[in-house]
């Protein structure tokens, strides 16, 4: 498997941590059973998910990377935090 | 069932090998039994077997999607050990090395279990000291476990690398005697034989699709081969755990599917006489099967995963820790490598147990030392699905000790399963 990331471009999948799931964290006054649910239990996708993954071998980037978790295909990567992408551009100019 | 002796395969060894009946039978699915049992694996032949022999529930079906024994039973590195520490893993893994000492018998069937040892390397003094804490609390438990110091490694091992400027300098070990191998096939099929002798009915090629709920209770599966009904279902399908436990109204589960890699390589004369482990240096463990093929694994890929097949990152990660301990594997092919999908836990410890479902029971979350549980795991489930609470040795394995605080995480890694 290989994933492109928005900054470096196609690289191997050994280059990147997974990170865990895309999903809504509860409110930091939320009640502890629902941080409980957050920290320990996960959906059961087989299929496409929506993940993150860390390019811990290359930019760093914390990334969003949505693809099929039993033929490996990629669907997108994207920056996990818009502001990182908006940050870039404003670079880049 | 016909039994197995030494006369039997002296006298059909004399009359050309015609007197052999079959094993077991593959049975049609009939409309109900006591208990289903769904998924085919060591772990749900096990659980028939037990609930047949141990609590004298005779209408016991096991479903198997494909054929027995072909998912993660098939695809193991086959070791057998007992070295976990903390209590509640303690105790359960302890008993299942027991039952394994006795199963051959028990079974009438050669598991070809042999308790070579099993030798956990370590490199520094902290290695020494974290696995010395490990193997004390073995001895203080009625287990056995020793330190060797590096040269009574060396006598034991002397094809390890023991040259100078080794990349990792073995300083000792630490060993386990009663540890070993066994044949993952011949487990399989002996539990197979002797859960069919006891009126166990084996249906293969029979995936279960869905389940009846009366009341909000299950009271059977909707299976390819039409409908079963049953008071009690018990999941035993391991990799497969997420997609089929959601369809029973378990949604969200403390498990992660990920990908385990094994290798073998050709086989070789008698060179490695005990299992070799590195938990230190990355995960890293080798044997030598009967057949000479050394078998070999390291980590899991590290991401979710339902494909049967690796990715060459681990490839090369386990032919370099390979290499780094013993060089002159460099010139050994390997023959054949595979993947299995294992259920991760968040905190590496498995499940068996009820369910706040009514009707079901729950046995998943092996990580990868499913193989080794087996006995134990078949035993401890037949009692929570005879008894409708668990045995004492797998009180711990409950889905309900996160939000209790009472993880059992062996390797202090936390909730990320990929690192368990």
């Amino acid at each position: 498997m290989r994933l492109a990331c928005p900054f470096c471009g196609l690289r191997d999948e050994g280059e990147f941590t997974y990170e865990g799931p895309v999903m809504d964290w509860p409110a930091l006054d939320a009640r502890p059973a629902k941080w409980v649910d957050a920290v320990y239990l996960r959906d059961q996708p087989r299929g496409e998910t929506r993940e993150l993954w860390r390019h811990h071998l290359g930019c760093g980037s914390l990334l969003e990377v949505a693809r099929d978790n039993v033929t490996h295909e990629v669907a997108s990567v994207g920056y996990a935090d818009p502001a990182e992408t908006r940050a870039l551009k404003v670079r880049v100019r | 069932m016909q039994p197995y002796s030494a006369l039997s395969v002296i006298w059909n060894g004399l009359t050309g090998q015609r007197d052999w009946s079959r094993q077991w039978r593959d049975r049609e699915p009939k409309s109900a039994y006591d208990v289903i049992v769904v998924g085919g694996g060591g772990h749900g032949l096990a659980t028939a077997y037990y609930l047949a022999k141990n609590h004298g529930i005779r209408r016991v079906a096991v479903l198997e999607r494909g054929l027995i024994g072909q998912g993660n039973a098939g695809r193991n590195t086959t070791i057998v050990r007992s070295n976990y520490m903390l209590p509640g893993n303690r105790e359960f893994y302890e008993h299942t090395l027991k039952l394994w000492e006795g199963l051959s018998h028990d079974l009438n069937y050669n598991l070809m279990f042999s308790q070579r040892g099993h030798m956990a390397l370590h490199f520094d003094p902290a290695g020494r000291d974290a696995w010395a804490r490990r193997y004390n609390t073995l001895r203080m438990t009625g287990s056995d476990g020793r330190w060797l110091r590096r040269d009574e490694v060396r006598a034991r091992a002397p094809y390890l690398n023991w040259s100078p400027d080794a990349r990792f300098p073995i300083e000792g070990a630490f060993v386990q005697e009663r540890a070993g191998t066994a044949r993952h096939d011949a487990l399989v099929w002996g539990l197979a034989r002797a859960a069919d002798a006891r009126g166990v009915q084996i249906v293969q090629n029979c995936e279960v699709t869905g389940f009846i709920r009366e009341a909000g209770e299950i009271v059977g599966v909707e299976t390819s081969r039409g409908e079963i009904r049953a008071p009690k279902v018990a999941l035993c399908v391991a990799g497969s755990t997420g997609p089929l436990a959601a369809k029973a109204g378990l949604k969200k589960l403390p498990l992660e599917t990920h990908k385990l890699q094994a290798f073998v390589t050709e086989p070789l004369k008698p060179i490695v006489h005990t299992v070799v482990s590195s938990a230190q240096e990355g995960l890293f463990y080798l044997s030598q099967s009967d057949k000479g093929g050394l078998v070999f694994g390291g980590e899991i890929d590290g991401h979710p995963s339902y494909a049967q097949r690796g990715g060459p990152r681990i490839y090369s990660e386990v032919m370099e820790k390979a290499v780094a301990l013993m060089p002159w594997i460099s010139r050994v092919r390997v023959l054949r490598q595979w993947a299995g999908v294992m259920d991760m836990s968040m905190d590496g410890a498995p499940f068996i147990c009820t369910t706040r479902v009514p009707g079901l029971y729950f046995n998943a979350g092996w990580n990868y030392g499913g193989v080794k549980a087996t006995p134990a795991s078949g035993w401890c489930y037949a009692h929570t699905i005879a008894k409708d609470e668990p045995h004492e040795l797998n009180a711990a394995f409950s889905l309900d000790r996160f939000a209790r605080g009472a993880m059992l995480d062996e390797e202090a890694s936390g909730p990320t399963p990929r690192l368990h």
